[in-house]
């Protein structure tokens, strides 16, 4: 009896701590769709406006093609040099090297945002680099290479090395064994790591609201400054497409991840 | 080339060993070949990592003038040494608070079925990635005074509670956002404790919840620590969500920090509380370390 009572509080508090995860979250989505000037909850009437609004007001759509233009630069870059770095880390023979190599490669995912924000700042005033697109794709790229390194090591600790020396003795180069063998094999990992790059720097707000410049805005930045200075529910419509954006792509790569482990 | 030729050789490690003798030199070149893979990024993680760390902790030092007089500057005024206490505390709640959560949760999983415990550890994930600037306005919207959460305490009949610019709302959102570092920790430690042993304990005579408390917790203490330990951290760097859901006359140090170099420019007092709260950071990892260590060495002991 006291054990099916404990199964139950605990089931409970399981249950609403899961609500209080994702819930709170979503009330951004209807708050988007009120007719109203105000982020009242719940709306009282529904409309399009906001989105229009949106869409309408170039100091939006200009952050949300920035956004996408430095998300996609950044994925391409981190993934290709996180890629490589994963190779090596495993295929580098010399343990005591890997293993400081990989804690250098991890070291951003520790060091406080704050800190990195305020030298990348000095550093790129000095170089003129501050409000440029180099810019953000460089300093989104350092926050975003630990995940690619993560996943695609996770990958190739699964691969089997055999597979290499089998290509290599039926005659294929290094460059076409990668292409043709390696490559294919460890692509979820490769496709998890791009996708969660895109999503570090579509998400990333300190470092970029540093080197904003009047002409470069991000939208986090975009919605920073919104939020300090008036609040009206394009917040929400913007957010809410945020939301579904960075949910899809993220819910893509976990389950291209769960896709891995069930392989092995 | 010598190693790119080997697998071509028709058998054995034996067949193998003959090119390798011949050409040892490029042999220990193909052995260091990973390590030109990882150039790009060590090149990139130099230039626009470590450099900018470095240099900020150096300006300490060094900006405006030579010496220490930016940590004097920092600790010899009482209201920064209160902005350094009440990021601590803040830390400490938000640590106190995950762990309460998370501790039923993370135990829930390992009780649960597949397929539970793979939602369960899909709703962690998620907003684990999931904008913190969306999720921070989504916690604006719901904690204003007119928000829903004040509406509901009103149906209860509580006043509204100014929840927005308090370190309450800072909490709520803290806490929320943290809760993957606690959770992810503790599964992953309490997933390897062998549940066999509460059957013994039971079998012995102790009541569930007692060997659930003398047998089951203390095996798990070791996530309780990392998990601990990297929610604490990562509070004492937050800035988004204490700036807009905190009272600015509550600063916490990284609002500090962002007010004193992008609005006053004063690198060296930016870059000295950089250098507190980093070394601050490593401290707790360093004891973390520790305790780990010693953690082993008594399970090691008591077998």
């Amino acid at each position: 009896m006291s054990a099916r009572l404990g199964r139950a509080a605990l089931w409970t508090a399981g249950v609403l701590v899961a609500a209080w995860l994702v819930a709170p979250t979503l009330v951004v989505i209807p708050l988007g769709f009120t007719d109203k000037v105000s982020l009242t909850f719940p709306p009282t009437g529904w409309s399009t406006r906001w989105y229009a609004n949106f869409f309408g007001d170039p100091a939006w759509t200009a952050a949300l093609a920035n956004s996408l233009l430095v998300g996609v630069l950044v994925a391409v870059v981190a993934t290709a040099i996180g890629t490589a770095a994963a190779f090596g880390l495993t295929r580098w023979t010399n343990g005591r090297g890997s293993a400081a190599a990989s804690v250098l490669l991890l070291a951003p995912m520790i060091v406080p945002g704050i800190i990195l924000a305020i030298g990348i700042y000095a550093v790129f005033l000095k170089l003129g680099l501050a409000g440029t697109l180099v810019g953000f794709v460089a300093a989104h790229t350092v926050l975003a290479m630990p995940f690619v390194v993560v996943s695609v090591t996770a990958s190739l600790r699964t691969f089997d090395v055999r597979l290499e020396t089998a290509a290599a003795s039926l005659g294929a180069g290094r460059w076409a064994t990668f292409r043709q063998v390696t490559l294919p094999l460890i692509m979820p990992g490769v496709v998890s790591g791009a996708l969660f790059a895109f999503v570090t720097s579509f998400d990333e707000v300190v470092v970029s609201l540093f080197i904003q410049s009047p002409t470069l805005v991000t939208l986090p930045v975009q919605m920073y400054s919104s939020v300090t200075r008036e609040t009206d529910p394009t917040l929400a419509a913007a957010a809410t497409m945020i939301l579904v954006l960075t949910t899809v792509l993220v819910g893509g790569g976990l389950t291209l991840a769960a896709r891995r482990n069930r392989a092995r | 080339m010598a190693a790119l030729l080997s697998p071509l050789s028709p058998s054995g490690p034996a067949a193998a060993a003959t090119p390798a003798e011949k050409g040892g030199g490029s042999r220990g070149r193909a052995r260091n070949r990973p390590f030109l893979l990882i150039v790009p990024a060590l090149l990139v993680l130099l230039a626009v990592f470590a450099y900018p760390v470095a240099q900020t902790f150096v300006s300490a030092f060094t900006t405006p003038s030579p010496g220490t007089g930016n940590f004097a500057w920092f600790f010899g005024s009482p209201a920064n040494v209160a902005v350094l206490t009440r990021t601590f505390s803040t830390a400490l709640w938000a640590t106190v608070i995950c762990l309460c959560l998370a501790y039923p949760y993370a135990y829930l999983m390992t009780v649960a079925s597949p397929r539970a415990r793979a939602t369960l550890l899909l709703i962690v994930m998620l907003p684990f990635w999931t904008s913190l600037m969306v999720r921070t306005f989504a916690w604006l919207v719901l904690l204003q005074d007119t928000g829903l959460v004040n509406g509901f305490l009103g149906l209860l009949g509580l006043g509204p509670v100014s929840l927005v610019r308090t370190q309450t709302g800072v909490l709520i959102g803290m806490v929320q956002i943290l809760m993957p570092f606690m959770v992810l920790p503790l599964y992953s430690v309490m997933s390897g404790i062998d549940r066999r042993l509460l059957t013994a304990a039971q079998s012995l005579g102790a009541r569930p919840l007692v060997a659930l408390l003398r047998v089951f917790v203390p095996l798990s203490l070791p996530g309780v620590a990392a998990g601990a330990t990297m929610v604490f951290i990562t509070s004492l760097g937050f800035y988004v969500t204490p700036a807009l859901l905190g009272s600015p006359s509550e600063a916490l140090i990284s609002q500090f920090m962002y007010t004193q170099v992008s609005g006053m420019l004063m690198w060296g007092r930016g870059g000295a509380m950089a250098v507190v709260l980093f070394a601050a950071t490593l401290l707790l990892i360093g004891l973390l370390g520790l305790a780990m260590r010693a953690g082993r060495r008594g399970k090691a002991g008591a077998r």
